[in-house]
């Protein structure tokens, strides 16, 4: 059958672009008639401009970046919607075995606990300081990034400051194990395999990770431009289950071997199988031998992983204000939460007869076990959801939320 | 009104494609450029320089770093934007097309830069040109050895003159509808299989 659908996609080479690898190689998109071209780019620049020029229709896409878009914080930006989700989790935070050592040295355990770490950072920091040397530097992947939120995040909980008692600065992810072994930074919040790597050349050490910092939290998505979507709701409903079917396939375990071999190949990752492995199975080696399972580590499907909640996108949205990246309006905010848009997951999948959130977003945090929330005869289930801070963000009191000003956890 | 001639600064970790654009805005009268090759303290490079135009390859997986940095801008004097004027959308995608972007201090006007990207612009064309065809070059080179090879096996296998060979090859690339440098490529193969002297 020849395909209906010619549809050109930009990724970039970090383990959750697979949904959408796996839609192309594993036959997905085909057998919706979509003929599905892939082009993996060295930049997120890239990706915007190739979006905003029409080289692209669409693109996997750091879940805050088509909000920044939107709301006018890049050059060359274009209107850009996400209907769909790439996955749940799957960064680390990870720093320089010396690093870890004075971690350590002030009560950090290899356990990946946030609160622990974090307290345990904060007193290296401030003994540092005392010291009069240099602030640690951290990298993050981009400014409009989960990983730049989520480390900023877990650093103000555990009572740093992360504009002023450390350096964040920005490192290509491909990079980032180079420049810790280097010495060129203390650490980074950055996807897999990418942390991994560091851990096998014995230069880094996980400390804490997305998963345990805001369970089930939203990474990666498929950032579509606007006005392709509206000229071709058809092509785009055919993708979009195509890779609905292409997320449980990654999401099976019984694939993990093919997924890995094929993700670790030349024009994807190019790294080997048995560095795609950790992020697959939630077993990770943190470094210095100690190893740790994590549950939910990364869901490309499960507990409703690809659905474009709008609480995720105000989320992103109010941590963009809280870092000073956009002035708090209702015109922003609105731009925000127009930016996902559950309705053509919806719409898409219906045919399916698959189970689907009746709601447009929710209470994030407040869910502190998995839940089933089964619609009529196929059944869902979310969560635990929270983070490890103990907050809980409700959508619709936006406002109460931007006006916390204290924001670190009560020291035991 | 004399005009303060523009500062360039051209980023790019291919050494030969820096030095052709180096040359090109040398010959359009531009006397202040600056080629740095490796981003590592760019920061300070910029601080020091203060380029109203950056031009840079869309190979350079620092295009995040650098884009977070103008807008901090801390370092830079103002703040920079991609393109003087983003409705000029011909010259940006020519721009994207040919694999390089610029970032133009806010408020220079539009008839002075696009000369700059416009010389960018064809001169990595003419690079990827070359590049693309030094390649064709390589590849023909190798096709021709690789037959020479295949002719030189079936020469002492079965016998054949030199003219038999090449025409024997000729005959089955045509039957199987593939190049002959395919066919040779797989006798060559088979025959190293079969006799590992032989390859």
């Amino acid at each position: 059958m020849a395909a209906e659908h010619q549809i050109n996609a930009g990724f970039m080479p970090l383990f959750d672009s697979a949904v959408l690898v796996a839609a192309k190689e594993i036959g997905f998109a085909a057998r919706e008639g979509v003929d599905l071209t892939l082009s993996r780019e060295t930049s997120w620049a890239n990706i915007r401009d190739r979006i905003a020029i029409g080289h692209f229709d669409l693109a996997h896409m750091l879940g805050p970046m088509p909000i920044a878009c939107n709301v006018g914080l890049t050059p060359l930006a274009s209107d850009t919607i996400v209907p769909f989700s790439l996955g749940l989790g799957g960064n680390c935070v990870t720093v320089s075995t010396t690093l870890w050592a004075g971690m350590a040295a002030h009560g950090a355990l290899p356990d990946l606990d946030p609160a622990r770490a974090g307290k345990a950072l904060g007193a290296l920091i401030r003994e540092r300081a005392n010291a009069g040397r240099d602030p640690l530097r951290f990298a993050v992947v981009h400014p409009h990034s989960g990983h730049n939120y989520e480390l900023r995040y877990w650093l103000a909980a555990c009572g740093i400051d992360p504009s002023r008692e450390i350096e964040i600065v920005i490192v290509p992810p491909p990079f980032m194990a180079d420049a810790l072994a280097a010495g060129r930074i203390d650490g980074y919040c950055a996807g897999e395999p990418w942390n991994s790597a560091s851990v096998v050349a014995g230069t880094g050490h996980i400390a804490t990770v997305k998963a345990t910092i805001w369970k089930t939290s939203p990474e990666k998505v498929v950032g579509v431009r606007k006005a392709w979507a509206e000229k071709h709701p058809e092509a785009l409903s055919a993708l979009l289950r195509a890779l609905h079917h292409a997320a449980r396939w990654c999401q099976d375990p019984a694939n993990r071997g093919e997924l890995a071999a094929l993700m670790a190949q030349p024009s994807f990752l190019g790294l080997s199988p048995a560095l795609q492995m950790p992020i697959l199975t939630g077993h990770l080696a943190l470094g210095g031998g100690a190893e740790l399972t994590v549950e939910d580590f990364f869901l490309p499907f499960g507990k409703a992983a690809n659905f474009p909640w709008k609480s995720h996108a105000l989320w992103f949205y109010t941590q963009m204000v809280r870092w000073g990246q956009v002035k708090h309006s209702a015109a922003h905010m609105a731009l925000a939460r127009d930016t996902y848009r559950p309705d053509l997951y919806r719409a898409a999948l219906k045919p399916l007869g698959v189970a689907l959130p009746g709601a447009n977003a929710k209470v994030e945090g407040a869910l502190t076990a998995a839940t089933p929330v089964g619609s009529a005869g196929a059944s869902l289930a979310l969560g635990p959801d929270g983070f490890f801070d103990g907050r809980i963000f409700d959508p619709d009191r936006i406002d109460d939320y931007l006006a916390i000003r204290d924001w670190a956890m009560p020291t035991s | 009104m004399i005009r303060k001639s523009l500062t360039v600064l051209v980023i790019d970790e291919n050494h030969i494609r820096a030095s052709i654009i180096e040359a090109g805005l040398r010959e359009a009268g531009h006397e202040q450029v600056t080629v740095v090759h490796d981003v590592a303290g760019i920061a300070r490079r910029i601080a020091e320089i203060e380029p109203d135009v950056i031009v840079i390859d869309l190979e350079n997986p620092n295009r995040d770093m650098l884009e977070n940095m103008f807008q901090l801008s801390r370092v830079v004097k103002r703040p920079i934007a991609m393109f003087v004027d983003r409705s000029d959308q011909a010259s940006i995608e020519a721009a994207v097309e040919a694999g390089v972007s610029a970032y133009v201090v806010d408020g220079l006007r539009q008839e002075r830069v696009k000369p700059i990207l416009d010389m960018a612009i064809s001169r990595f064309n003419a690079f990827s040109r070359m590049a693309r065809e030094l390649e064709e070059a390589r590849s023909e080179l190798e096709d021709r050895k690789l037959i020479d090879r295949a002719k030189g096996i079936l020469m002492r296998s079965r016998g054949l003159s030199e003219e038999a060979a090449y025409a024997l090859l000729r005959k089955t690339a045509m039957n199987q509808n593939r190049k002959i440098s395919e066919i040779a490529q797989s006798l060559v193969t088979a025959a190293g299989l079969l006799d590992p002297g032989e390859s």
